[in-house]
């Protein structure tokens, strides 16, 4: 099929801000036509993506699909989108968790217009950071990010904790985008091209002083969405403040937006920085991942254990990352799609859970197996993928994460596969906490879950079964983009 | 034809995972069809097993029918698989006892399908690790095998099934953290998982810089990490106690494959990787994992001794038996190149086949009184002989085999492992014969206290064995006297192989 001369790219990004200003304009009490509009807004953009990844041209590798026109001219500001073959997964998995968002929302029924349209603002946000080729514009869509967050989650958010959630997830976030701001005038001004253009930023060739006080800055600034320690405590209370769509969103995909970006506009235009404050970055993503699993092991709130499960499954991303070698960042872009999948099924889960049992206390859940099985079963899986066994994504994701941190950093290694064990413990004991054992009293007459529900369990788990036996489907398109960050970084 | 010899390997170990998923399709509340579906998706692999081993040139000591594609080329693992002379005789084991698991659970009918669906999984994934000839492969399917044990423990086991299955993942997965580590490690020294290759260059490698230590403290590392990883599994003492509470609160079925086949696993993880991958540490320490084996040998029998419960009993025996097969291993890495060696090796993978097909009747056997009685406790039972006469025959012979009466399998294996051990580590052997004796009185305890002495009234009304029930145990009896009084028929197999390993 020959798709040269259609913008793709920008049709997929924008698809959703369109169908969200649409919703806006809809009557509010067509709840029907909001709900289904904005799933067939994700629907034909996860169908798009799926274009982009079997149109994507492997054996020449590189950025293709690529879009420019000038925004703001007198500052080297253009509208550059492209994807290479480590954004082109995050893309459609930023498809794929909006389209799963809004069905698992599908009962949401206070001010549906109004959730649905945010809903759609934050998934243009997210892809425009995965597409952007033009640093200005990264941060751009980086930021607008947290308008439609912080609503939705003090607006649609859990009681009780929604506005203390909202207003630290904001916060922290806001630190951060002050930092990588700094950061990226910094670059602008030192580059001296009078251009944002990450593809000629990449060959500036900084003066390594330079590089090494501005990496933190760039790098953290956006870590710090990443999760990254110590950090990371916006996530968990964010995570569980929010509705379930936006809980899976954020741990889902704007997790890895900051991943991403810090490795985008830190590492790859900052490699000598990134080599400096190497084992720096690993001693932090190492204790990501131990603590994080820890924490999670002692939670009473069945929402926190897989919000801490997050932070620590994160560290495994950074750790990929910060070995510079090809398998690392090939396991970390890896991990960013199967954690990406994996942890949006959990909040969906969980919120499946919550909004028949109206409640997440683990001591109060119990034998929900027999209520709602297919919950049950997707929760099982999930539970594989995270404690990284065999046979499914997680698996395939940590090994090259380990592997790389071999070369680099054994201790790192060593370390992060104890966490594992401790993920195999949180998860088992959850697993038959919530959904084994007898059923309380008061869950005699919780409801089974719907068809939608059902169809995103179904989904999610079969890409992640999907991957850990023929992990090649997505490792190959990561390795050939990974190529280009080694060519800046300097490594095997 | 060509094709199927061509993926003869392949078939057998995806049968199983097909009839899953064609189990998957029929509804629940068909219990019949769920079980015929999945003891004809056992039957299939032991059919072609059968033809494997026709088709096996038993005078080459090579790798056999072998497959290779690649699978995860950024870590350069591929799927390869094949036989060898070893792993065929064990593949040959699994589809043997497989079958007889599922006949076993068709008195199962709580959520059958499930059920069904996770023991042909597990019969894939104990499948993968004897036929994997790669290294990452085998962690998966080392790895994979995991999850459907612990669910059959953990739904359809006992009182205590929710300790008993924690403990035992946690246990197997913690044992194989090492592992994990050291074939990191040695995937990132080596550049490649594929067993050949990166046992050539793992072998030649002269330098290695990981915190500074020197090549032969790594190799050291790795190799106890591999030791301890295949010791939790086997299990040697001291990490054996996960085991007992496993093997009694597992349903029978599940205990059956536990012992007969899951055990194997990591024996043999001993031969296929820990052996050749790492000769000179093997020889240096081979007193220490002789001393453990001889633990296990001793403490084995003597745990056994000492219970009360019929399960924890056998449970306990198979420490003590698998013990043998680990100080046959100690013997060889000790003794590598010469006929001891050669002779304790054979000795262990008979010992294998041998304890394979005597632990999975004894726990069938347990089972099926448990069935009737709804006891496990020993004191409670007695004089049963005289009630279920064919029972009481059938445990009798296969108790025997257990004990190791010449004649049948279990001796004609210790036999071998004795004699190759004995010019080895001698204190070892005689300490283990010791504890041979042992066996003997928990064996005698254990048919003493259910078949002989007063019948208790509330048991004068129990059944004899079904068809069904002597349909499972027949092969079982049969194949331990074939290999008793002619060992050959099987060694045959795998004589060759060993003779080249070691």
């Amino acid at each position: 099929m020959n798709l040269t001369g259609i913008p793709l790219l920008s049709i997929i990004i924008f698809l959703p801000l369109a169908a969200g200003l649409i919703i806006l304009a809809l009557p509010a009490e067509r709840k029907g036509w909001i709900k289904s509009l904005a799933a067939a807004a994700g629907a034909i953009d996860l169908a798009l993506a799926l274009l982009l990844y079997f149109g994507y041209d492997r054996a020449s590798a590189g950025y293709q699909f690529i879009e420019r026109i000038p925004w703001v001219p007198q500052l080297g500001i253009s509208y550059h989108v492209g994807v290479d073959g480590f954004s082109l997964p995050m893309v459609l998995l930023g498809a794929l968790v909006v389209l799963c968002g809004a069905l698992v929302s599908w009962n949401v029924d206070d001010r549906p217009r109004e959730f649905f349209s945010f809903l759609m603002f934050l998934g243009t946000s997210i892809l425009g950071v995965f597409a952007s080729l033009d640093l200005f514009q990264l941060f751009f869509f980086f930021e607008i990010a947290v308008f439609p967050k912080y609503l939705m989650i003090v607006l649609w958010g859990y009681p009780r904790t929604r506005n203390y959630g909202g207003m630290k997830l904001t916060i922290y976030l806001f630190v951060g985008s002050m930092m990588a701001l700094f950061g990226v005038l910094v670059i602008y001004f030192r580059a001296g091209m009078h251009s944002f253009d990450l593809l000629m930023l990449e060959q500036a060739g900084f003066a390594p002083e330079l590089q090494r006080w501005l990496f933190p800055f760039m790098f953290l600034g956006f870590a710090i969405l990443g999760g990254i320690f110590p950090f990371h405590s916006w996530a968990p209370d964010g995570h569980v403040a929010a509705p379930t769509a936006v809980s899976m969103l954020l741990a889902g995909v704007e997790m890895k937006v900051g991943a991403f970006a810090a490795l985008r506009a830190g590492i790859m235009l900052l490699p000598e920085g990134a080599h400096y404050w190497q084992t720096a970055i690993l001693i932090l993503a190492t204790v990501n991942v131990v603590y994080g699993a820890l924490i999670a092991l002692v939670q009473t709130d069945f929402k926190y254990v897989i919000g801490f499960s997050s932070v620590s499954h994160m560290g495994l991303v950074l750790i990929g990352m910060a070995t510079l070698t090809g398998t690392g960042l090939v396991g970390a872009g890896m991990q960013m799609f199967s954690h990406g999948i994996m942890t949006a099924l959990f909040f969906a889960i969980v919120g499946m859970v919550y909004d028949r049992a109206h409640t997440r206390e683990l001591s109060a859940l119990g034998g929900l197996a027999k209520k709602m099985p297919l919950a049950a079963f997707g929760f099982i899986i999930g539970g594989l993928v995270s404690m990284g066994m065999p046979g499914f994504s997680g698996f395939t994701a940590e090994f090259p994460v380990f592997v790389g941190a071999w070369q680099v950093a054994p201790w790192s290694a060593i370390i992060g596969v104890l966490g594992v064990i401790v993920t195999a413990g949180y998860i088992l004991l959850v697993t038959r906490r919530v959904f084994f054992g007898d059923l309380p009293p008061a869950l005699e007459k919780v409801a089974g879950i719907t068809r939608k529900d059902g169809f995103v369990i179904l989904l999610l788990c079969a890409l992640m079964v999907l991957l850990g036996i023929f992990p090649n489907v997505l490792a190959e398109l990561v390795r050939s983009g990974v190529s280009h960050i080694l060519a800046l970084t300097g490594g095997s | 034809m060509t094709w199927l010899t061509n993926h003869l390997v392949s078939l057998i170990l995806f049968t199983p995972l097909l009839a899953a998923l064609i189990l998957l399709l029929i509804p629940e509340r068909r219990a019949g069809a769920l079980r015929w579906v999945a003891l004809a998706g056992s039957l299939v692999p032991l059919g072609l097993a059968l033809f494997a081993w026709s088709r096996f040139d038993s005078t080459s000591a090579a790798w056999q029918l072998t497959e290779q594609v690649p699978w995860y080329i950024s870590l350069n693992a591929s799927y390869h698989v094949g036989v060898d002379g070893i792993s065929l005789t064990l593949v040959l084991l699994t589809v043997t006892l497989m079958p007889l698991a599922i006949l076993t659970s068709f008195t199962i009918t709580e959520r059958v399908r499930t059920y069904m669906v996770l023991f042909m999984i597990l019969e894939t994934a104990m499948l993968g690790v004897f036929v994997a000839l790669d290294l990452l492969l085998f962690f998966v399917f080392w790895e994979v095998g995991l999850v459907p044990m612990y669910f059959l423990i953990a739904q359809w086991g006992g009182k205590n099934r929710n300790y008993a299955s924690l403990k035992f993942i946690l246990f197997t997965m913690g044992g194989s953290l090492g592992l994990l580590l050291a074939t990191q490690m040695m995937g990132m020294l080596t550049g490649s998982f594929d067993l050949v290759e990166l046992g050539s260059r793992w072998l030649a490698l002269t330098q290695a810089s990981l915190f500074g230590l020197p090549l032969a403290t790594v190799r050291a590392i790795a190799f106890w990490a591999f030791v301890i990883a295949f010791a939790v599994k086997v299990p040697v003492w001291p990490f054996h106690t996960w085991l007992p509470d496993a093997h009694t609160e597992a349903p029978t079925a599940g205990s059956m494959i536990l012992a007969g086949v899951l055990l194997k696993l990591g024996a043999y993880g001993f031969i296929r990787l820990v052996l050749p991958l790492f000769p000179v540490e093997a020889k240096a320490f081979a007193p220490w994992l002789a001393a453990l084996a001889v633990a296990a040998v001793v403490l084995g029998a003597l745990g056994a001794w000492g219970q009360s419960d019929f399960k924890r009993l056998v449970a306990y025996s198979s420490i003590n038996h698998m013990g043998f097969v680990v100080l046959a291993v100690a013997a060889a890495g000790a003794a590598v190149g010469t006929p001891d060696a050669h002779i304790a090796l054979n000795g262990a993978v008979l010992q294998m086949v041998a304890h394979g097909l005597s632990s999975a009747g004894m726990f069938f056997l347990v089972g099926a009184i448990y069935e009737r009685t709804h006891t496990r406790d020993l004191n409670e039972l007695g004089g049963l002989y005289a009630r279920l006469p064919a029972y009481g025959s059938v445990l009798t012979f296969i108790a025997m085999a257990s004990l190791g009466l010449p004649g049948l399998a279990g001796f004609a294996a210790e036999f071998q492992i004795v004699r190759g051990v004995w010019p080895v580590f001698m204190l070892a052997t005689l300490i283990a014969l010791v504890g041979l004796f042992f066996t003997g009185a928990y064996i005698l305890k254990a048919l003493k206290l259910t078949l002989h002495g007063p019948l208790a009234e509330r048991w004068q009304s129990l059944s004899d064995l079904s068809v069904r029930e002597i349909i499972i145990v027949s092969p079982l009896m049969a194949l331990s006297l074939w290999i008793g009084i002619w060992p050959a028929g099987i060694m045959n197999l795998f004589n060759l192989t060993v003779a080249a390993l070691f």
